[in-house]
């Protein structure tokens, strides 16, 4: 195959936001007349330079605020950059809302005209495309309806509906895919395979990190503005975790003036190869700094892209968990496990019995399993097949 | 399969330009126009999202954008005309009223609305790339509209009245009504783009509109203007305003009865005026859409 053409392309961009409190002339004299200025800014994104190729699918993670949507946003051309350029080519359809633009006062019908217009499809197109919209949505009964009388998960499927039947080159999704039922949800991924099938390309922001796992070639990590990460997807994820783990120790020493109950101080994860599995012993030291008497730590063990294999609760597991300040350790140990071969990551949370949770830690620690394993992908169960005449 | 689509994608993909993803600063002055043509369909649909979303659910409907005006007009007939007694020096005076009130409610409209319209669609506007003008040009097609409505009315006036204008006077009518368009439009895509930076804008306009309604000679005539201060300064600054060279043009176009220059005291340059009037309009509209286009990158951080 030849190497595909690039869509998308951002060049040294960045995006300064300035914040002004106030709106109104009165204050916009006063402050003249004072001579100060009252707003501040900062910097959502700095230098970032990006080329996606045709038929990808990219996915942009961090934490809130770490600018990944203004990115999206620039690649839109919503936003327009403080400098640097962004380029594209292609119809181009941005999920950023679904259904932006629907006016309550008309009818489905009407809105799926007026909808489609707003993502660039002619009246001819729009027509031509109109049963298959209907039927995606699959509120065909409701259609002539007026919108304002709608569910909220009405329409969003009429926006996503009219979405995906603009027939993009680049879709660029922000966190829309988190909608719907569960069958309807189980739709729009099916047609987001359809796309990647298809050849589009396309452009997510996601805070699942199994979404982005098992839909993205490619993975972009922000963090404050600045590009973190940009490559294969499962390092993407681990740079992610990193990142998010920065963020929980900034907030720790944050907390930690503020008094913090309790926090988990240092988490140790060890594999061993046994016979038919392996044992994993993870270690967590605990500091309690106002102790309660009723308190619990949780040990989840994750694949890398973030689904979760296992939670296990202390208590429930057996130990006593003394109150007390100072510091515990807790072990847990997990007998037989059937992972196969690979590095798993270990997440921990201490609880409080009334739910509220006093310290979460994720990617605390790693570990790895090595042993002989037969089996593809993450479990290596006893199994056995024979031919039957 | 599959992948032969793909290929067939990204092989069209590779033969197109690549091109800025919003509006580069730096592109031609025509290339918003062309964009703006492209997607002419989208401003009709949004100019019939607004007429149809604004009498929805109505029992009247479409017949309220007739009753404001209505009203408005018995009012001044009746206390203007009759109670104050401007019918006897202005013949035909309901006529001439709504002449007057259906080019004036036709401007203050398209301002006052196209102040907002970006504003007010600022859920769009935050979501979606779109030429941002169509906004304030969808409230251009809404007054538009509204206008029509209120036109056809007149024209039934005209003829249950027999005071049906002479056709070489049509013209002005004409020329009139487009400076006062392009003058509205400009004037409504400058304020559309400053008010998304100062809110203030839009209750500005509102209370200005109050003040100029009585700088154009809608409910009196320009006769009176001219034997108070003919030939004066304050005569060329009263002139000077774009809507009310555009009303006199539609009056002495339709206004049958006050056609002759001793009824109607008409400027005797006016059509020389109207033109004038347009051209700078059409400087003005320039101008205008160059601002917007300035201000329109950070629109969607600030609504």
């Amino acid at each position: 195959m030849t190497t595909a053409p690039i869509i998308a392309s951002v060049r040294d961009v960045s995006k300064r936001f300035v914040l002004h409190p106030e709106k109104s002339l009165k204050e916009r004299a006063f402050s003249l007349v004072r001579g100060r200025r009252n707003s501040s800014e900062f910097w959502a994104l700095k230098d970032i330079s990006l080329e996606i190729e045709a038929g990808t699918t990219v996915g942009l993670v961090g934490h809130n605020g770490s600018g990944k949507s203004t990115l999206l946003k620039i690649v839109g051309g919503i936003l327009e950059p403080t400098s640097g350029e962004a380029l594209r080519r292609g119809r181009l359809a941005a999920l950023l809302e679904l259904g932006a633009g629907f006016h309550p006062d008309l009818t489905g019908r009407e809105n799926i005209y007026l909808n489609a217009a707003i993502l660039g499809l002619s009246r001819k197109e729009t027509d031509k495309y109109l049963d298959a919209i209907i039927d995606f949505s699959g509120i065909e009964q409701f259609i002539d309806t007026q919108v304002k009388f709608y569910s909220s998960g009405m329409h969003v499927r009429l926006g996503f509906a009219v979405a995906v039947h603009v027939d993009p080159d680049l879709l660029l999704v922000d966190e829309v895919l988190a909608v719907g039922d569960e069958p309807f949800q189980r739709k729009c991924m099916d047609k987001i395979a359809e796309f990647q099938r298809d050849g589009r390309t396309i452009v997510l922001v996601s805070h699942s990190a199994e979404q982005v796992g098992s839909l993205c070639d490619r993975v972009v990590v922000l963090k404050q503005g600045v590009m973190r990460y940009d490559g294969e997807a499962e390092k993407g994820l681990r740079v992610l975790r990193e990142t998010y783990i920065e963020r929980a120790q900034d907030t720790t020493s944050d907390a930690g003036a503020r008094g913090r109950i309790y926090s988990v101080n240092h988490v140790d994860a060890v594999a061993k190869a046994q016979g038919d599995g392996s044992r994993v012993t993870v270690d967590v030291v605990v500091d309690a700094h106002d102790p309660q008497p009723e308190w619990d730590v949780t040990v989840s063990l994750m694949t890398p892209s973030g689904v979760r294999l296992t939670s296990v609760g202390a208590k429930e597991a057996g130990a006593t968990l003394p109150p007390g300040a100072g510091t515990h350790t807790i072990e847990f140990d997990f007998h037989n496990v059937p992972l196969t071969s690979g590095t798993y990551v270990v997440n921990v949370s201490i609880d409080a019995p009334d739910g509220f949770m006093w310290d979460a830690v994720g990617s605390a620690a790693t570990f790895t399993v090595d042993r002989e394993t037969t089996a593809g992908g993450i479990l290596q169960l006893d199994a056995s097949a024979q031919y039957r005449v | 399969m599959a992948t032969n689509v793909a290929e067939q994608r990204s092989a069209a993909i590779a033969t197109l330009p690549l091109r800025h993803s919003g509006r580069a600063a730096g592109s031609g002055p025509l290339a918003p126009v062309k964009e703006l043509w492209a997607r002419r369909d989208l401003v009709v649909l949004l100019t019939k999202r607004e007429i149809r979303a604004r009498y929805k659910d109505s029992s009247l409907g479409i017949a309220w954008s007739l009753l404001r005006p209505l009203a408005q007009l018995l009012v001044y007939y009746f206390a203007l005309g009759e109670l104050l007694g401007l019918s006897r020096q202005i013949p035909d005076f309901a006529l001439f009223v709504f002449i007057g009130l259906t080019g004036w409610t036709f401007y203050a409209e398209v301002v006052q609305k196209a102040t907002q319209s970006i504003v007010h669609n600022g859920g769009l506007v935050k979501k979606v790339y779109l030429p941002r003008e169509v906004f304030p040009l969808a409230s251009l097609g809404s007054g538009l509209f509204t206008f029509f409505v209120q036109f056809i009315i007149l024209i039934a006036a005209i003829v249950v009245l027999k005071q049906v204008p002479s056709l070489s006077a049509l013209p002005y009518a004409i020329a009139g009504f487009a400076l006062i368009a392009i003058v509205a439009l400009g004037l409504g895509i400058l304020l559309a783009a400053v008010n998304v930076y100062l809110r203030d804008i839009e209750h500005l306009v509102e209370v200005a509109f109050v003040v100029l309604f009585w700088a154009s000679p809608v409910v009196y005539s320009f006769r009176f203007v001219n034997e108070k201060v003919g030939g004066t300064w304050l005569e060329t600054a009263y002139l000077c305003n774009p809507i009310t060279l555009g009303i006199l043009g539609m009056q002495r176009g339709l206004w049958a009865s006050g056609a002759s220059p001793e009824v109607g005291g008409w400027p005797p340059n006016l059509p020389w005026l109207i033109v004038l009037g347009f051209a700078i309009g059409c400087g003005f509209l320039v101008f205008a859409h160059w601002v917007f286009n300035r201000l329109q990158g950070n629109f969607a951080q600030e609504v």
